[in-house]
């Protein structure tokens, strides 16, 4: 299978700033990945490139087999900016067909991707009335015209409340199901870490890491962390049995260990028997393991 | 072709709700209303038919206000679409950049023609209601329209230009209203200035005629003088449009915008997102 994204030692340099540098990556068709970097680490700059809105130093983009920019690159790939704005005098259902005509559609469907969004109601309104989060459904709309095969978002999900980010998500798992591959930045972590394939994190111009969330955390061996509740008063006989184990203000016992202590660990702790009143086992969260590859690279 | 004609619609829908259409039509109609009741008082003798007095004003007119008209319409095509964050977004679907500024252009061509018809159209009816005879100036009133919305596009393109040099509305309409003053005031007096310390020199027969058709806006005034029998009718600069061949001043015409929409494609160009 041809990717429908290739990407191969991609540099950027913004005067004596390098935006990017000697980036690689691909992506399949069909297949969800997620950006994720602190700001300023060159996220929209490589999906502006990836647009063919500015220009690029050295290396080689490809999308869909074409040069990034290229009429036929535009007409398979569509895009939401971060915080998407349109003309306010126009109406949602105006500013849609619009788009549907300047990518070759049929106006007459635009109430129809409206309606895909939850605009149906809104769609003869004014976008100047428009709030935030339906200006960013009317982005999303226009996102869906003509079946595009790359989708680029950026920051999608901002500003929008936790049921539509649910259904952007199911929208999303649609059109990859399609064959359709996205390409998203994100900050919300945790619907990233459910919601795409794999994960991609530049820091500093670099790609850091890049793999599914479990390739991540096998790479990254970051500890599992083991919440201990003693029963009471028996606090400090368990504190004198793992020495490793951090008291935290709440009576908490913390007890770090790396993935193949955890057997055996939770044997020593179940051994305790009464005396350990609770037990909570944390997984290396994707925050956890986001901080670990970004900050490895910047210090 | 589908591509303009949706962007020129898009354009078209947006002035008019901004109120452009009624503005331009509003003030293209006062100010011919009053020039044409003005012109309607005095002439009796002067040889010509009442229409062509009036469009001799009417030319006067139209050189300062399509002008203005044009250039505050256009303004903003381009930076305000930067400023707003549209721009981005637009640039990626499959639509160049000539085609999104013929789109433009289109829609402001149409509200510009829209506003010199019902003005111009407001004088003849003027004109006819107290002189039947004056129907027979007719033609110079139809090429003063169309003479018109040559002159409007020149500075629509000149104004998407400034627009897309600015990048900032602010900056692009401090622009404009300099190119205004400049192109349309400032010109004019200088060229007078010149006229009188030459006294019939070398400049008046040599250079004028040139300076003349190098701006538009005296290039417009000077075909429409010089095309109708009005010469005589109006002072000033008109008074060397005689000067000055017909097909010369209406090349000017015909060729000053295409020179100012290539300056805007080339300026836009440039604008990254």
């Amino acid at each position: 299978m041809t990717p429908t994204l290739t990407i191969s030692q991609l540099t950027k340099r913004f005067q004596s700033v390098e935006a990017l540098k000697q980036v690689s990556l691909t992506l399949q068709p069909g297949r969800r990945a997620a950006l994720l970097g602190h700001n300023g680490a060159g996220k929209s700059t490589m999906m502006k490139i990836i647009l063919g809105l500015i220009p690029f130093d050295s290396g080689k983009v490809s999308v869909c087999g074409e040069t990034p920019g290229s009429a036929a690159a535009r007409r398979q790939v569509a895009y939401l900016p971060e915080n998407v704005a349109f003309h306010p005098a126009l109406t949602g259902e105006e500013q849609i067909r619009h788009y549907l005509a300047l990518r070759g559609g049929d106006p007459r469907t635009a109430p129809e991707l409206l309606a895909r969004v939850g605009l149906a109601q809104a769609a003869r309104r004014r976008i100047g009335t428009y709030s935030k989060g339906m200006r960013q459904r009317v982005g999303l709309a226009q996102t869906l015209i003509g079946r595009p095969r790359l989708l680029v978002l950026d920051e999608p999900t901002s500003g929008l409340d936790p049921v539509s980010r649910r259904d952007f998500y199911d929208l999303l798992d649609g059109l990859s199901a399609d064959g359709t591959a996205i390409l998203l930045s994100s900050h919300a972590l945790t619907e990233v870490e459910a919601r795409t394939d794999s994960i991609l994190i530049l820091s500093g111009g670099q790609l850091v890491a890049e793999g599914s969330l479990a390739d991540l955390r096998a790479r990254a061996a970051l500890p599992t962390m083991l919440l201990v509740r003693p029963a009471e008063g028996h606090l400090e006989a368990l504190v004198a049995a793992f020495p490793e184990a951090s008291v935290g203000a709440d009576g908490l016992l913390r007890i770090p260990c790396a993935q193949g202590e955890k057997l055996p660990f939770l044997a020593r702790i179940t051994a305790w028997g009464p005396q350990v009143a609770d037990l909570d086992v944390l997984p290396p969260s994707l925050e956890d393991i986001y901080s670990y590859f970004s900050r490895r690279d910047g210090q | 072709m589908s591509q303009i004609l949706a962007t020129a619609i898009s354009e078209f829908r947006i002035a008019f709700r901004n109120r452009w259409v009624l503005i331009a039509t509003g003030m293209m109609v006062l100010f011919a209303l009053v020039l044409a009741a003005a012109g309607s008082a005095p002439t009796g003798d002067v040889g010509v038919d009442r229409l062509s007095v009036t469009v001799a004003s009417l030319t006067s007119l139209a050189v300062y206000l399509v002008p203005l008209l044009a250039l505050l319409m256009s303004f903003d095509a381009i930076a305000g679409e930067v400023e707003r964050g549209t721009l981005t977004l637009l640039l990626t679907y499959p639509v160049s950049r000539l085609q999104i500024l013929v789109g433009k252009l289109l829609a402001h061509i149409a509200i510009l023609a829209l506003a010199v018809t019902l003005g111009y159209g407001a004088a003849l009816v003027v004109a006819v209601w107290s002189d039947p005879s004056a129907i027979m100036g007719i033609t110079s009133l139809v090429r003063l329209i169309w003479s018109s919305v040559l002159l409007g596009a020149t500075f629509l393109g000149a104004g998407y230009a400034l627009s897309a040099l600015a990048r900032r509305p602010s900056g692009a309409a401090g622009l404009a209203i300099a190119l205004w003053l400049v192109a349309v005031v400032l010109y004019d007096l200088a060229l007078l200035a010149l006229i009188v310390t030459d006294q019939g020199g070398a400049f008046t027969t040599q250079a004028l005629p040139i300076a003349l058709l190098a701006n538009p806006a005296d290039a417009f005034r000077v075909f429409n003088l010089s095309a109708g029998q009005a010469v005589a009718a109006a002072g000033g600069i008109g008074g060397a449009a005689g000067a000055i061949p017909l097909w010369q001043s209406a090349a000017s015409l015909f060729l000053s915008p295409l020179l100012a929409i290539t300056l805007a494609l080339a300026a836009f160009r440039k604008v990254t997102p």
